[in-house]
């Protein structure tokens, strides 16, 4: 085994390409390096398997969309929504990502070395053994883990600055955590959200997804590591239970 | 200071000379409105729904149920409704939740719209004798055909087709979540979608393993809470449906209350138990139109395009230009769902306030993609509102290739339509989770149920476009000649594109 494979993307519309990274699969191909991407959507989307992909260029949107079990290394920046709804395996980008960063993931991790968008994160749901982890390097735009039902964001903040400064983080979050290094204002916080207490317990538990990261994305993972961080939670995991009266 | 009880809703009576005292309405009422005291029941009619579960199980009609026992001072601005309403919110300051569709007393134009039948100049056709074509294509056609001639002088088609669902029938069976309704109930129409070779939805609730078996008959549905949706789930249906928006509530999301997930709720929907299931008004990678679009073709790509892809969205004001992007979007089928389309649990002012009825939203959307031609890119599937063999005709006259029924379906397993599915203690077995509810409904038996309308359904269908001279369905589409509007003022039937009668 060991077999790899080197596709070349260049004008390639992403059904075909899909559609080799599916034969890929079925031939027991463990490694595929794609070069020349440039836009094409869905990359890997819906693949199963544990392949290894290596996309050299920029994916277009939903890199990684209902996949379950692959790996897809970016060598460049991503479009909106990678990892939208995925289930299992990773995405690690050595670059920025768009909005909607790991949309409704349900498993798998996604790691963004520097900066996300708007919205990342958004409505991230655990179930049992599936704990989707979302860790992004630089910072984070508004709404960052709306709506979040569960799983793990971790904001590392690597440069200067604050790694969120906008509002609504955690807006409507009803599951799930959300670490961001530093103090983070009350005021970002959205409806439902809370700081809650950062202690050794919290430190204990993302340190080894922090290596992961730093390791994935050839990193120095020892600030993070001696970092602290707020930890946002949410106030109910029943935000709506007080809101309705029978007919 | 306390304003104290409103008027009781119903009154339950028991007829004691009839009574033996078997205690089934004790058994049967979850709502607690019976109970013995000594050798009689008691009656405590405040609890009482008008489910007619005790009424129905009591082997003596002893039972009697009367609405409304007590009057309020009439008044035509003031109802009986709008008053409850406001002791309800003065008293608990909250959004009131309401079951079932629209109770809004309009009129129906379904039933303004009078169907035509051959006489002397056309003959009518006798479906008993003559083959008549109600299978049903939903999905993308062609708007041409290229065909070659091999060198042996056979044809062959060229033009590439895009998956089409084939149904034996127009009647499909609506969305309803597991969640929403039981498994039981889910099961019991799952068989039945199989039984007359129909389809039905799963909602957004998952798909539970037990349905696995009828996964071919199954569309299983994406909505912006995404629950229960992975790759094994999308590859198992027949087709794939978007959910935009639902009639009973258009422009808000849907909130599955944490007690009804329990642990098989929570292993479909995936998400952990008590937990509320929240699907947000919109879909968090839907901002447009050109966002619509890159849904549904990221669903495509992940079913390799061997999966036809709906979009259901409640029918709104500007529902035909909405409808005319969705056909641009590479979607194969558009679900128009009416304001009078059922719900688990919606804000009663959504119930009865938002929305269009569905046959003018029918009418519009059908007229529309015709103007731009493009008609042919979807099939038009109307919901929301069909109560009868009647209403799915008109509806296919109207313009739709299919309709979808929901609460007829639930009514036909014995529902009452009394509204209180969001309390979960369906007496039917229906809208509950509570175990010894759900055990009332068995799925064999309810599948029969809801095949035995279906057919019956389909029967009529095919007796009405025989009187009318039509012996294929696609000859009723869109067939607005063989309707007339009875009653109904210039500016609907200008809408419709109907004639008034005698026209």
């Amino acid at each position: 085994m060991g077999a790899t494979m080197t596709i070349d993307a260049n004008g390639m519309n992403y059904t075909e390409l899909n559609t080799r990274l599916r034969a890929a699969v079925a031939q027991g191909i463990d490694e595929v390096v794609v070069n020349n991407v440039l836009g094409q959507r869905f990359i890997a989307d819906g693949l199963k398997g544990n392949i290894r992909i290596t996309l050299n260029g920029v994916p277009g949107g939903d890199l990684g969309m209902f996949m379950s079990g692959p790996t897809c290394i970016v060598h460049g920046n991503c479009e909106h929504a990678p990892g939208n709804t995925m289930d299992g395996g990773s995405i690690i980008i050595h670059g920025s990502a768009g909005d909607a960063v790991a949309h409704s993931m349900r498993g798998g991790k996604v790691f963004v070395r520097e900066d996300i968008g708007y919205r990342g994160g958004i409505h991230m749901k655990e179930y049992q053994e599936k704990r989707p982890i979302l860790v992004v390097g630089g910072t984070a735009r508004a709404f960052l883990g709306e709506y979040m039902a569960g799983g793990l964001i971790i904001v590392l903040g690597k440069n200067d600055g604050e790694p969120v400064s906008e509002r609504g983080i955690g807006s409507g979050i009803h599951g799930g955590e959300i670490y961001i290094r530093g103090n983070v204002q009350e005021r970002y916080l959205g409806t439902g959200a809370a700081i809650q207490p950062y202690s050794a317990e919290h430190r204990d538990r993302i340190a080894p997804i922090v290596q992961e990261f730093s390791k994935a994305l050839g990193m120095d993972p020892q600030p993070f590591l001696d970092a602290e961080f707020t930890r946002i939670c949410p106030m109910s995991s029943r935000p709506f239970a007080g809101k309705y009266t029978w007919e | 200071m306390s304003i104290g009880a409103i008027p009781s809703r119903y009154r339950i009576r028991i007829d004691r000379d009839q009574c033996m005292l078997c205690e089934r309405c004790i058994e049967s009422c979850p709502y607690g409105v019976f109970r013995k005291n000594g050798e009689t029941i008691h009656v405590d009619s405040r609890k009482c729904t008008a489910c007619h579960r005790c009424i129905a199980m009591c082997p003596r009609d002893a039972i009697s149920l009367l609405e409304h026992p007590i009057d309020y001072r009439s008044h035509p601005i003031w109802t009986r409704e709008v008053r409850e309403s406001i002791y309800n919110q003065a008293r608990t300051g909250k959004i009131i939740l309401a079951g079932m569709g629209n109770a809004q007393p309009l009129p129906a134009i379904f039933d303004r719209l009078l169907l035509d039948a051959c006489q002397v100049t056309n003959p009518s056709i006798d479906p008993l004798r003559e083959p008549m074509e109600l299978r049903t294509y939903i999905g993308k056609k062609p708007s041409r055909l290229e065909i070659r001639r091999t060198p042996e002088g056979d044809l062959d088609l060229v033009t590439e087709l895009a998956p089409n669902l084939e149904a034996e029938t127009p009647i499909l069976i609506a969305h309803m979540s597991y969640g929403a309704i039981s498994l039981n109930a889910q099961k019991s129409l799952a068989m039945a979608a199989t039984e007359v070779k129909t389809f039905m939805g799963t909602g957004e609730g998952g798909l539970h393993p037990s349905l696995y078996p009828y996964q071919d008959r199954m569309i299983v549905q994406v909505a912006s809470g995404r629950f229960g949706v992975d790759i094994n789930y999308l590859e198992r249906g027949a087709a794939i449906e978007i959910k935009i928006g639902q009639g009973a509530k258009p422009g808000i999301g849907g909130h599955l209350p944490g007690e009804k997930v329990d642990a098989d709720v929570s292993a479909t929907r995936m998400i952990p138990v008590g937990s509320d299931a929240i699907s947000p008004a919109p879909h968090h990678d839907i901002y447009s139109i050109e966002d619509l679009k890159q849904l549904v073709r990221g669903l495509k790509e992940a079913t390799e395009w061997k999966k036809p892809v709906f979009v259901k969205i409640a029918a709104v004001h500007n529902v035909a230009a909405i409808a005319a992007g969705i056909a641009r979007s590479s979607a194969d089928a558009v679900v128009v769902d009416g304001f009078r389309g059922g719900t688990g649990a919606a804000p009663r002012v959504f119930r009865d306030q938002v929305g269009l009825p569905i046959e003018a939203a029918i009418a519009a959307v059908d007229q529309k993609l015709r103007d731009q031609g493009i008609r042919n890119e979807v099939s038009l599937i109307a919901s929301g509102g069909i109560r009868e063999s009647a209403d799915v005709a008109k509806a296919i006259a109207l313009g739709a290739d299919a309709i979808y029924i929901g609460t007829a379906s639930l009514v036909a397993m014995g529902c009452r339509v009394c509204g209180n599915c969001y309390r979960g203690l369906c007496p039917w077995g229906i809208a509950t989770q509570r175990e010894d509810l759900t055990a009332r409904l068995d799925p064999r038996e309810g599948s029969v149920l809801v095949s035995n309308l279906i057919h019956a359904w389909t029967l009529e269908l095919s007796e009405l476009m025989g009187a009318a001279g039509i012996n294929s369905i696609e000859s009723l589409r869109g067939n607005r000649d063989r309707l007339r509007g009875y009653m109904l003022d210039e500016g609907i039937l200008k809408v419709l594109d109907v004639k008034p009668v005698g026209a």
